[in-house]
């Protein structure tokens, strides 16, 4: 129980920490580059509920994002429907996405690397859809006006964006913490390591897989909205873009699957990583190439990312916590 | 309780369960043996919804469960164990038991709390946080089990639970499973084991080829004719009778 209360007491000042951080950063870089780690770090986790708890590696997660950012934008530009409710139907898109994907593929039994591959698919035919019907405005995209405000979910400062994205990512944590102590993470878990003996002990694994990737999808969603009001630009090759699919499962890898703060963690090193790379190397194209090289390191050294390794170190963790262990202990 | 009537399973040309009629009482033991690849497993796979049966029906509870989902059986209460043990391997043995305890709560206290107890049953408690990878086959079986029995079912599916113990591991097994159905819990196995068969089951049915050929008690089974051919091949039989 101490422990548990331990727990929360570093969260909350974790917490605090992060919140009061703009008050003693006046660079705006610092304060984008941050931005961008909790967006980063809020994907990552929705992908984590899927792919590091439930097990169900997906290839295609801007699909979420992209058809979220879409909602909330056309409602806006064709119907002056204001964003802050418009999040809400991004979310709803998602989720109903997730539900669709997620019941055709899981009905149809589709595991490990066909179940990645069949979202990497749908996002890219989102991605084309996208370019040839005309409401998303096709190949030309969206633009959105500024105009800042709350029911626009648009800020004058970018430190209005950090508490967004920061909130954002708070919910996700908030979301993974509960999933670590409820049945329903439990269940996820259970899939993740046999399905079979999941299924054989009474779990729904097809309703389980279809409310993870639901969840995942109405992460994803909300996410849409925020880019979309925060750059104010949307067009197919961004909405649907592989490369976001990718960072998004990549935070996650790097910083440990299947644990609360892998994503974050991740996403924060990641983007350090980068930016320091950029930062001190003139050459063009060679900072792009030190940062694949740790990239390799981190991968290849530490398989469970980086938590993963810093928790070996650890010698017994609470043992209702859902977070994959990592140690082999010999009986 | 269990009702297993005219049931078949064919893969393409190989008939591997064939119309095999079998029930198995209320507080009973009963077990289902026979030579490798007579069916048994396949059979339990039917049964518990892993397979879908070809032919015939399969009624739990006087209600059939063909073409129910495994989920829905073991809801139902009836559930099964693997022969190659199945543990989620990433987690602690409390962990694997919880999932077990969930079926019947979504509080996680009270999965704490039912696990703990099973444990007790299945003699695990000293386990509890150890990495279900960790565990010896023996303590993996013992999960099997555990966790099976964690989720309250009336009947219990048992594939070979005993199948690469040691004498001494088999006779605590056997007290285990004795004091499950002294809870009230019927129970369904296979084994090959047969001193175990001998000591535990009430009734014994045999499988070969995919078809029945003997059932009753352990003992009248073990003298029956076309058993003894079965495991030890043509003309054993009449050469036992003659020798001895």
């Amino acid at each position: 129980m101490t422990n548990f209360r331990n727990h929360l007491y570093f969260l909350f000042m974790g917490a605090l920490a992060l919140i009061i951080l703009p008050y003693f950063i006046s660079s705006r870089f610092y304060i984008d580059v941050l931005t961008l780690i909790f967006f980063t770090a809020y994907l990552g986790q929705s992908w984590n509920i899927l792919g590091g708890y439930a097990g169900q590696f997906s290839f295609g997660g801007v699909m979420f994002f992209g058809t979220g950012a879409y909602v909330s934008s056309i409602l806006l530009t064709t119907f002056g429907f204001p964003p802050i409710f418009g999040i809400f139907l991004a979310i709803l898109g998602g989720a109903f996405l997730g539900l669709i994907v997620g019941y055709m593929s899981f009905r149809s039994g589709l595991r490990g690397s066909y179940f990645a591959l069949i979202t990497l698919a749908f996002a890219e035919l989102l991605r084309v859809l996208a370019n040839s019907v005309e409401f998303t405005g096709g190949g030309v995209g969206l633009f959105l006006t500024y105009a800042p405000g709350l029911s626009n979910l648009q800020f004058e400062t970018p430190v209005g964006f950090y508490y967004f994205a920061l909130i954002l990512m708070f919910i996700s944590i908030a979301i993974v913490y509960w999933l670590e102590r409820s049945r329903f993470g439990a269940q996820l878990v259970a899939i993740r390591e046999n399905e079979d003996a999941a299924e054989a002990l009474g779990i729904n694994t097809l309703k389980c897989k279809i409310y993870a990737i639901m969840i995942m999808g109405a992460m994803g969603g909300a996410a849409g909205t925020f880019y979309a009001q925060k750059y104010l630009y949307l067009d197919p090759p961004i909405a649907y873009s592989i490369h976001l699919s990718v960072e998004m499962l990549l935070v996650t890898i790097v910083g440990g699957m299947g644990t609360i703060f892998g994503p974050l963690v991740g996403a924060f090193v990641l983007h350090t990583v980068n930016e320091i790379a950029r930062h001190f190397i003139d050459t063009p194209g060679l900072s792009l190439i030190v940062y694949g090289l740790i990239l390799i390191v981190i991968i290849g050294y530490l398989p469970n990312g980086l938590i993963g390794a810093f928790k070996k170190k650890e010698k017994k963790s609470d043992s209702t916590s859902l977070d994959k262990k990592t140690s082999r202990e010999d009986p | 309780m269990l009702k297993v009537n005219n049931v078949t399973k064919r893969f393409g040309g190989l008939v591997a369960v064939s119309s095999v009629d079998l029930e198995v009482n209320e507080q009973e033991i009963v077990s289902l043996i026979g030579p490798n690849g007579a069916g048994k497993t396949t059979l339990f796979a039917m049964v518990a919804g892993f397979l879908k049966a070809d032919e015939g029906r399969i009624d739990f509870k006087n209600a059939s469960v063909l073409g129910m989902k495994p989920h829905q059986i073991c809801q139902l209460g009836m559930v099964r164990t693997f022969q190659i043990t199945q543990p989620f391997a990433g987690l602690t043995t409390l962990q694997n038991i919880m999932v077990g305890a969930y079926s019947n709560t979504s509080d996680t206290d009270l999965a704490r709390t039912k696990a703990e107890e099973v444990a007790e049953v299945v003699g695990m408690t000293s386990l509890l946080n150890q990495g279900a990878d960790g565990l010896t086959v023996a303590g993996r079986k013992r999960l099997e089990l555990a966790r099976a029995l964690a989720t309250d079912p009336k009947l219990l599916l048992l594939d070979e639970v005993m199948a690469g113990l040691n004498p001494t591991e088999i006779d605590d097994i056997v007290k285990v499973i004795k004091g499950i159905r002294d809870r009230g819990i019927t129970i369904f196995l296979i084994e090959h084991v047969m001193k175990a068969v001998m000591n535990l089951s009430d009734r014994t049915y045999v499988l070969n080829d995919g078809k029945l050929i003997a059932s009753g008690t352990p003992s009248s089974v073990a003298e029956n004719p076309q058993v003894i051919e079965a495991y030890l091949g043509h003309g054993a039989a009449e050469a036992m009778a003659e020798g001895g």
